[in-house]
């Protein structure tokens, strides 16, 4: 056990002190981070610049009045000039661009909109909505009814999800939920990948390069291979943990570097109103899921999934020599059910009780990444104790015969071995 | 008091009897040859020495007690001939490492590493990186984190290749220092001149099978031919005689061999008589190459596989 010990702690060091890891685990994330907060600044900072229209309205659409609630407009009316006297001079007065509304209803172009460049599509798609919505209003008048009454009745019906537990109804988020569920699928699965292969890769380098020998001539084989697989997986669980940090300073970071954010989003009462239903829904909708479910099983299935998945990678890494394409070659029937696994998992979201996606979640070689695709959901208890006892079982078994594949494949030069001999050094007794 | 006595030992693979039924007994404090053709099972048989490999049949006794590869392999030393370290780390924590796996205190580990680091004027390397070494660098290194645990049993597999004659002689100035103070040493090679220079006791081995055991004054004497030198104002009339064959003839230097049960006495008194003055007569003795090229030139330079059920 000593011996692991000092096998995982060797391993992890490594790993953890190389620049690469700094760089990947730190320095990626803030990265995207930056980029994300130029991205909102330079799109805010825009926004601050007001178009400037020229309105004649000779059919005397908006009455002298314009809504502009919401759009990044101003309107001024200008009288007595006509649309060809105005278009010589709407530019030299300031303005972007000119709006003509002409008296005659019959005519093709009763809205013209005047620019010296080509005007964005947002302006024409706000001074459109404009123009509707004054129509709109002055037919409702024409037809006897009150616009605010029309408003009332022609309001959004927002559907509203009640989940019917024991303990009462509660508010269902399904956005939130699947998006949470998906997220935890792939971050698994990812995981999975990449540090099964870093175990694979490592395995076969301490073969070419003959240290192996070295190694078990002091610890025995299996002692080497769990130490490698812990001390690798230490490193991914590092990894989370820096990432959970990074984001929960960095969320409270942003007002801090953009204070400006939410002053720029008040400063807009229609963008406001909206924003600010989606940021409470959203809390709203990350405190109503089960977090410490999630936590307790996404740590279990990453563990299971990542031991069982390991050991498996470090036996093919075990038998590969030098030969890069060999190894791809042996990889991919291991790879085949990590991908199963995804796939059923992005049928899961959507469909958590179907019985793809609760034979998938209950399977050991896919239950790691698609049970976590339907954990926000409820899952009967006897789902989640079958899963959680399969996977247990296929990490102890697999490990034991991955163990003496490796112990034989560790020390084997030169000859290539087949998935027969392979199984057969795995059933080998003693 | 034998340190190590196998008996019967067995490793069959699926297509080869790497070591077929070999017993053997190294007594301790000698330093001890394992010879043997490439492929006549040396690396197999080491490795069920060191507790890698379990034997398909037979027994290894360590100290007597039955071995015990778990308890007893912090008192063995291995030097495997395919070696390697990991190039990344650096030299200091790379013995440290291994000294650990060993079962050693990081404390004593130090002590132990800086001693052996002295003695073979390594001190400047411990912050350097494993891949700065060259080849026989690296090999110095390997000894030392092989025998810095104060092993009793050390077995070394072609220790030498790679190495310089200068470094190449300072470790063997260390292996009979090693043997002085009480340790065993396992030596594995198949280059005879060494093997005659270094070991009391050799064991020949080939296609699994162990084919010659004893010490190396034992075997030359079991293996001579009754070959004389003799050197003196010899001319060819004096050759006349049926006492002996000639083997050569150059420049007064006569190598003979004596036919039957002649005395060397009487090849002396046969040249005296006629007038020769001698200035030299040695029995000439096989080196270890000429038995060993005897005794495994006239089988196959490779092994062929074969199907074992």
């Amino acid at each position: 056990m000593n011996k692991i010990g000092i096998i995982l702690s060797r391993e992890y060091l490594t790993r953890v002190k190389k620049k690469s890891f700094l760089l990947t685990t730190i320095g990626v994330p803030l990265i995207i981070m930056i980029f994300y907060a130029v991205i909102i600044y330079i799109s805010l900072s825009g926004n601050n610049e007001k178009q400037k229209v020229a309105i004649i309205d000779e059919a005397n659409l908006f009455k002298g009045k314009i809504d502009i609630k919401g759009t990044d407009l101003e309107f001024s009316f200008i009288k007595n000039e006509t649309e060809q006297s105005y278009v010589k001079k709407y530019v030299q007065a300031g303005f972007q661009s000119f709006l003509y509304i002409s008296k005659d209803t019959a005519s093709q172009k009763k809205y013209q909109l005047h620019s010296a460049s080509s005007t964005s599509l947002p302006v024409i798609e706000s001074i459109e909505s404009i123009i509707n919505n004054a129509i709109r209003e002055k037919q409702l008048r024409a037809n006897g009814v009150d616009p605010s009454v029309f408003d009332q009745l022609t309001k959004d019906v927002n559907l509203e999800n009640t989940i019917d537990t024991e303990k009462g109804g509660k508010k269902s988020y399904a956005g939130i939920a699947y998006a949470v569920s998906f997220g935890c699928g792939f971050l698994i699965y990812m995981m999975m990948v990449i540090y099964g292969t870093q175990v694979m890769r490592s395995v076969t380098e301490e073969k070419t390069n003959r240290i192996a020998e070295v190694i078990v001539s002091s610890v025995k084989p299996f002692q080497l291979m769990m130490g490698k697989i812990l001390g690798i997986g230490a490193v991914g669980l590092t990894q989370f943990i820096i990432w959970i940090i990074l984001l929960v300073v960095m969320q409270s970071a942003i007002p801090i570097f953009f204070p400006d954010l939410i002053h720029q989003i008040n400063k807009v009462p229609q963008a406001n109103a909206e924003n600010i239903s989606i940021i409470t829904e959203t809390i709203q909708g990350i405190s109503s899921l089960p977090l410490l479910k999630i936590l307790l099983s996404f740590l279990f299935y990453f563990l299971g999934g990542y031991l069982t998945y390991a050991s498996i990678f470090a036996a093919v890494g075990s038998v590969v020599s030098e030969d890069q394409q060999e190894a791809q070659q042996l990889v991919f029937p291991v790879l085949m059910p990590i991908i199963l696994g995804f796939v059923i998992m992005t049928k899961a979201v959507n469909d958590p009780n179907s019985s793809l996606a609760v034979f998938g979640s209950i399977f050991p070689l896919t239950s790691p990444i698609v049970m976590m695709g339907r954990i926000t959901y409820d899952i009967p208890i006897w789902q989640l104790a079958l899963s959680i006892l399969l996977l247990i079982g296929s990490f102890l078994f697999f490990t034991w015969i991955t163990g003496k594949i490796y112990r034989t494949g560790i020390l084997m030069y030169g000859k290539k071995a087949s998935w027969k001999e392979m199984v057969r050094w795995g059933f080998k007794k003693g | 008091m034998n340190i190590l006595e196998l008996h019967s030992l067995k490793k069959y693979f699926s297509d080869q009897k790497a070591v077929d039924d070999i017993s053997l007994n190294i007594e301790k404090g000698s330093i001890f040859g394992l010879l043997g053709p490439n492929g006549a099972g040396k690396t197999t048989l080491i490795r069920m020495i060191t507790g890698i490999f379990y034997p398909d049949n037979g027994e290894i006794l360590f100290n007597g007690k039955k071995f015990h590869p778990l308890d007893d392999i912090i008192n063995i030393g291995y030097m495997p001939e395919e070696r390697g370290l990991y190039k990344k780390m650096k030299i200091g924590d790379h013995a440290i490492y291994l000294a650990r796996l060993k079962g050693m205190s990081r404390a004593d580990a130090m002590t132990s590493i800086k001693k052996w680091f002295i003695k073979l004027e390594m001190e400047s390397w411990w912050n350097k990186k494993v891949e700065d070494l060259s080849k026989g660098m690296s090999q110095k290194l390997q000894f030392v984190t092989t025998v810095l645990h104060n092993p009793q049993l050390i077995i070394l597999d072609e220790p030498f290749s790679g190495l310089d004659p200068v470094n190449a002689n300072l470790i063997k100035e260390e292996i009979f220092s090693l043997a002085k103070n009480g340790a065993t040493i396992i030596f594995s090679t198949h280059r005879m001149e060494q093997v005659e220079e270094i070991c009391n006791q050799i064991v020949l081995i080939n296609q699994g099978k162990k084919i010659l055991d004893g010490t190396v004054r034992e075997i030359k004497q079991n293996f001579k031919e009754n070959i004389f030198c003799i050197e003196g104002n010899i001319i060819p009339e004096h050759l006349m005689t049926h006492i002996f064959e000639v083997v050569s003839f150059d420049k007064g230097k006569l190598l003979v061999k004596l036919s039957g049960d002649t005395a060397n006495n009487e090849l002396l008194n046969f040249f005296i008589k006629q007038g020769v003055n001698i200035q030299s007569f040695n029995e000439v003795l096989p080196s270890l190459n000429e038995i060993f090229i005897r005794l495994v030139g006239d089988t196959a330079p490779t092994r062929k596989f074969e199907t074992i059920n």
